[in-house]
């Protein structure tokens, strides 16, 4: 919330300032500006009801039942998968992940289902394509995805 | 009319299956609505503003400086440019790439703009508190520390696999999305 507010203030001061130093260029720059919203607007929604979809069914309760206790490979897999889907917001990944902790959850699995949540981008996919062209942006998930392993690995070496 | 419908169907498809899932399972879809409306809301509030940010950016910050911060031979001083604007943003993730595009259009490195990328979805410094606060302090700084080099790791080999015209490409494609009007894009995804 604080952030949308020092956002709007200092985009409006700059609009002003903007104004001020040369009408035209800014009335150009906003239309530019409606222009790559308008473009971009089918997607973004697109991924807002895809994303309410997601985490409506795929709820901490359901994602602790999905993660829970298993341990080895499976857990790690399925705390992969989940992380990778879904664009769980940090305000919820983090609690989520020390419950699950607390109940006995395997830390790898943990770390990496808080670390491909964070990285991976399975739903946003489209509008990274949209910009970097599929190469680019397929070959940057599926580092993420595999350096979510790793940093997983060297985290459980160095807390415990 | 037409134009609109095809550019938003993929939307309209989506929101079909929510249609769907509230017919089937009403508490399920409902939930899903309610988390919706509250993400449209906080894409309202921001959006637009950080819209208007980048317009203001591409006007007024001219391509030089931009070369000079972020370009080709901007070298470490670009690398953590780039880093802080990444952590420094609070934004979703999907608010990053129109972001890339524009750094991209004034002459950003490649390398750069995957670090920007990388750092706004993993080093978010906003987040590094929230993750304190449930993670412990150890967890964060250990995780921090470690995300750096692998943030720096995925930039290289990114930016290797991309090396020569496909590269071009990109940097042609982020210039007509820039550039272009929507019912120009027919053969866009969505």
């Amino acid at each position: 919330m604080l952030f949308t507010i020092g956002l709007n203030v200092l985009t409006g001061l700059l609009l002003v300032i903007s104004l001020l130093r040369d009408r035209r260029k800014t009335v150009m720059a906003l239309k530019k500006v409606w222009k790559s919203l308008d473009n971009i607007l089918p997607m973004f929604l697109s991924i807002i009801i895809l994303l309410g979809i997601m985490l409506a069914i795929l709820s901490p309760q359901v994602i602790s039942n999905l993660i829970g206790q298993k341990s080895g490979w499976l857990g790690i897999t399925i705390a992969a998968v989940i992380g990778s889907v879904t664009l769980i917001p940090g305000v919820v990944t983090f609690p989520l992940a020390a419950a699950l902790l607390k109940s006995g959850a395997s830390f790898t699995a943990i770390v990496v289902f808080v670390s491909t949540s964070m990285m991976v981008g399975v739903v946003t996919l489209p509008v990274e394509i949209r910009y970097f062209r599929y190469r680019a942006a397929i070959v940057r998930n599926a580092l993420a995805l595999l350096f979510s392993f790793v940093v997983a690995v060297i985290l459980g070496r160095i807390l415990k | 009319m037409m134009g609109v419908l095809k550019r938003y169907r993929f939307m309209l498809v989506i929101l079909g299956v929510n249609i769907i899932l509230l017919i089937v399972r009403p508490e399920l879809g409902l939930k899903a609505l309610k988390i919706t409306e509250s993400n449209s809301i906080e894409i309202l509030m921001n959006i637009p503003a950080i819209f208007v940010l980048l317009g203001l950016l591409d006007t007024w910050i001219k391509k030089e400086t931009m070369i000079r911060v972020l370009g080709e031979k901007s070298g470490l001083l670009g690398i953590a440019v780039a880093f802080l604007l990444g952590s420094v943003a609070a934004g979703p993730m999907y608010a990053t790439f129109p972001i890339a595009g524009t750094l991209m259009n004034k002459g950003a490195k490649f390398f750069n703009i995957i670090v920007f990328v990388g750092a706004w979805s993993t080093t978010k410094l906003p987040m590094l508190f929230f993750e304190a606060s449930a993670m412990g302090w150890r967890f964060m700084l250990a995780r921090f520390v470690i995300d750096i080099p692998v943030i720096l790791l995925i930039a290289f080999i990114t930016e290797k696999m991309v090396m020569g015209s496909e590269k071009e490409l990109i940097y042609a494609n982020v210039s007509e999305i820039a550039n272009s009007y929507p019912k120009n894009k027919g053969r866009s995804l969505t």
